[in-house]
């Protein structure tokens, strides 16, 4: 009897015991209200996670706390990477707390799903966390906004540079859900078309600890690059791994298709050094970017990636567009939002497609040896900037209904 | 090329070893749950965070006083298993007298706040912790190459599951510790101290974790998420093995680890599940467990 009692508790565990959070604040009307949706307790919570949050409250502060003369409120819930919490959170914050808009949404899955409600309310949501090109293509909303970066920006920025370099055959490590496929076909069709070939790919769970079967079968597969469709500390994992294998060591070289500042820092230098990233920020970029890194780094005692600083920019953004749609009305915002360029020190010069794409330029990264950082938190030389139109896709072709 | 299973020799092989080094932890883990579960009756639901606390108590010691790996590897057990020692006194042993399931809700609670805490301090990327100088590099087998540390987590931990089990299988001590689970009262009517056998005995499924958690701090990152990753399949190995039995809980160990392993060459999208699969197949076929006993 006991043992089946713990036979049925551990198998309960290992589906997932969902301890939902409940969203705080309390409905009213005269509020703008943001929700902060990601994943705070799990592989990405370093990614995007609680400092999201904080990120979404300092664009609050800077706009002045108020909109339309009314006071703006940030809420924020764990998804716990679940697209079922995910989307019965964005109802509720819909439905019930007059939540006006859900941002950062970390994990393709649960971005997809959330959008999905959201363009069922008439919703307006803003992805900064999550990667899948989707959300601008099939899936895509004329009240939903993709912010940061995406598969395409990833696969072009770092898959380009590495096949530049001469690495011409590939073979992926993807996490199995709707973000791994993505970056896998989106790198692996970059690659084609530029004359590599790709040799192969396995398939892992989210959150693996142990790559050494993956990584094995990666290394007999005689690939010059291993491309890790994955994130978050799946990722770290890997890396760490491939060197005890000696993977790096004999010649192939790793591709970190999503990689940022956060993991780099939960790596650190000695393992990571020699990467090559794509990220859509850098603190140390130049003195705009350094101010709010400053101020940042102060109330969370990290520096941000490019999940927080889109995160700011989405809310900062957002804001703009209520106050020149003057109205929190879904369908006047979306408008604003759609037409209004965005320009502050995230998105130079960044502009929003039809299909709801912001398109902003993007950099490519190496992370420094141990003795090239001067400073904490000094990780990457700058090699190259990635114009936006090259990085993303043209919403044209995005294969998004939205675009005539 | 010799083939197997349509794959070729050499990479089955290679998983096979794989498999190995990772039963090598799952057989450790285990075992102190086995430990914990057949002389208190506790399901040992802290035995995650347990594992957790000593790889980041050996980073910690490395960080803060400079202390290597070896020391580390003695001294991170003895101060978890103190910890768990004073957890006991001071906490569980006042659920002895109820169903065992307080003391499943307590262990687990338990484990969350750790967990919990140390996301707060640490974040979930957890942090680096390098191999010890001395067992870096590799040896290339021909079929694969063995990283040094790795074939050394498959002997020590051949070794501590071996001496665990002679210990209690053997020993004068061992032999208090079993008899006083039979039957306590007459035990301590003996003149054996019962209540600190109990908190050494669960002292020592502590520690057992923490020394699984060193050994596998150069190998993942030092995360406090690495506990509640492998728990659940630790759980379900004791399971499989029957709960209670020693000598159960380390031979599944390494079975499933190789069940898993392989499992990522012919089919990698259900390696976290597999060993699930095999729990249930063995709780409808033998619901003791492979090794278990019917009580």
């Amino acid at each position: 009897m006991r043992k089946t009692v713990l036979a049925s508790l551990a198998l309960l565990l290992a589906s997932g015991t969902a301890f939902a959070q409940t969203a705080s604040g309390a409905a009213s009307d005269g509020k703008v209200k943001i929700g902060i949706l990601n994943d705070q307790s799990g592989v990405y919570a370093d990614f995007g996670g609680k400092s999201s949050v904080e990120a979404a409250r300092m664009a609050v502060e800077d706009f002045g706390g108020k909109v339309l003369g009314v006071p703006v409120e940030i809420v924020d819930a764990d998804h716990q990477n679940k697209a079922d919490i995910a989307s019965n959170i964005a109802r509720q914050w819909y439905d019930t707390q007059q939540v006006d808009a859900i941002m950062e949404l970390t994990t393709s899955s649960v971005a997809l799903a959330v959008q999905s409600v959201a363009k069922e309310k008439k919703k307006i949501d803003i992805v900064t966390g999550a990667a899948t090109t989707d959300l601008t293509g099939k899936a895509c909303s004329p009240y939903g906004f993709h912010w940061a970066y995406d598969t395409h920006a990833l696969a072009v920025g770092t898959g380009g540079a590495l096949v530049k370099q001469g690495g011409d055959s590939w073979f992926f490590l993807t996490a199995d859900y709707a973000f791994g496929y993505s970056l896998e076909q989106q790198t692996g069709d970059y690659v084609k078309s530029s004359g590599g070939k790709i040799l192969g790919s396995v398939r892992h769970p989210l959150s693996t600890s142990d790559f050494s079967s993956f990584l094995l079968q990666a290394q007999s597969s005689g690939a010059k690059v291993i491309g890790l469709a994955n994130a978050g500390l799946d990722t770290a994992n890997a890396i760490k791994q491939a060197s005890e294998f000696g993977i790096t060591q004999g010649g192939q070289h790793l591709a970190a298709l999503l990689f940022t500042l956060a993991e780099v820092h939960g790596l650190g230098l000695e393992a990571a050094q020699g990467l090559t990233l794509t990220e859509g920020y850098y603190w140390n970029l130049d003195d705009k970017s350094r101010e709010f890194a400053k101020k940042f780094f102060a109330r969370t005692k990290k520096m941000p990636n490019m999940i927080h600083t889109g995160t700011y920019s989405a809310v900062l953004q957002y804001l703009k567009a209520v106050q020149k749609a003057g109205t929190d009305d879904t369908e006047a915002v979306a408008k604003a939002l759609h037409e209004m360029p965005v320009d502050d020190f995230f998105a130079r010069g960044g502009t929003v497609g039809a299909n709801g794409r912001m398109i902003h330029d993007m950099y490519l990264l190496q992370v420094k040896k141990p003795a090239e950082s001067k400073e904490p938190w000094d990780y990457f030389n700058v090699l190259a900037t990635i114009p936006g139109k090259e990085a993303y896709i043209d919403p044209a072709k995005s294969g998004c209904d939205l675009v005539k | 090329m010799t083939m197997i299973f349509g794959i070729p020799l050499q990479a089955f092989l290679g998983q096979l070893l794989i498999g190995l080094i990772n039963g090598s932890f799952y057989a450790l883990l285990s075992l102190g749950l086995a430990v914990i579960f057949g002389l208190l009756r506790v399901i040992n639901f802290a035995h995650g965070a347990q594992y957790m606390l000593g790889a980041f108590v050996a980073m910690l010691l490395l960080q803060y006083f400079g202390i290597n790996y070896w020391f580390a590897l003695i001294l991170a057990p003895l101060i978890v298993g103190l910890f768990g020692a004073i957890i006991e006194r001071t906490m569980l042993s006042r659920l002895y007298d109820l169903d065992p399931l307080y003391g499943l809700l307590f262990t687990f609670g338990l484990a969350l706040t750790i967990e919990g805490t140390f996301r707060y301090l640490y974040g979930s990327s957890g942090q680096p912790y390098t191999v010890p100088p001395q067992l870096a590099g590799g040896i290339n087998l021909g079929f694969m190459f063995l990283p040094i540390y790795r074939g050394w987590v498959v002997v020590i931990s051949l070794a501590a599951c071996i001496g665990t089990w002679l210990l209690i299988e053997k020993t004068k001590l061992g032999a208090y510790l079993r008899a006083a689970t039979e039957n306590p009262v007459l035990v301590q009517a003996f003149g054996v101290n019962v209540p600190l056998l109990l908190t050494l005995t669960y002292g020592l499924g502590a520690a057992l974790a923490a020394f699984a958690g060193v050994l596998a701090a150069p190998v993942y990152q030092v995360s406090p998420l690495m506990g509640s990753n492998i728990i659940i399949v630790v759980f379900a190995v004791v399971v499989v093995g029957g709960m209670g039995s020693i000598m159960g809980a380390i031979l599944t160990g390494y079975m499933l680890g190789i069940a898993e392993g392989l499992t990522k060459v012919f089919y990698p999208e259900a390696s976290n599940i597999v060993i699930f699969v095999i729990m249930a197949i063995v709780l409808l076929i033998r619901p003791a467990g492979l090794f278990g006993r019917d009580a």
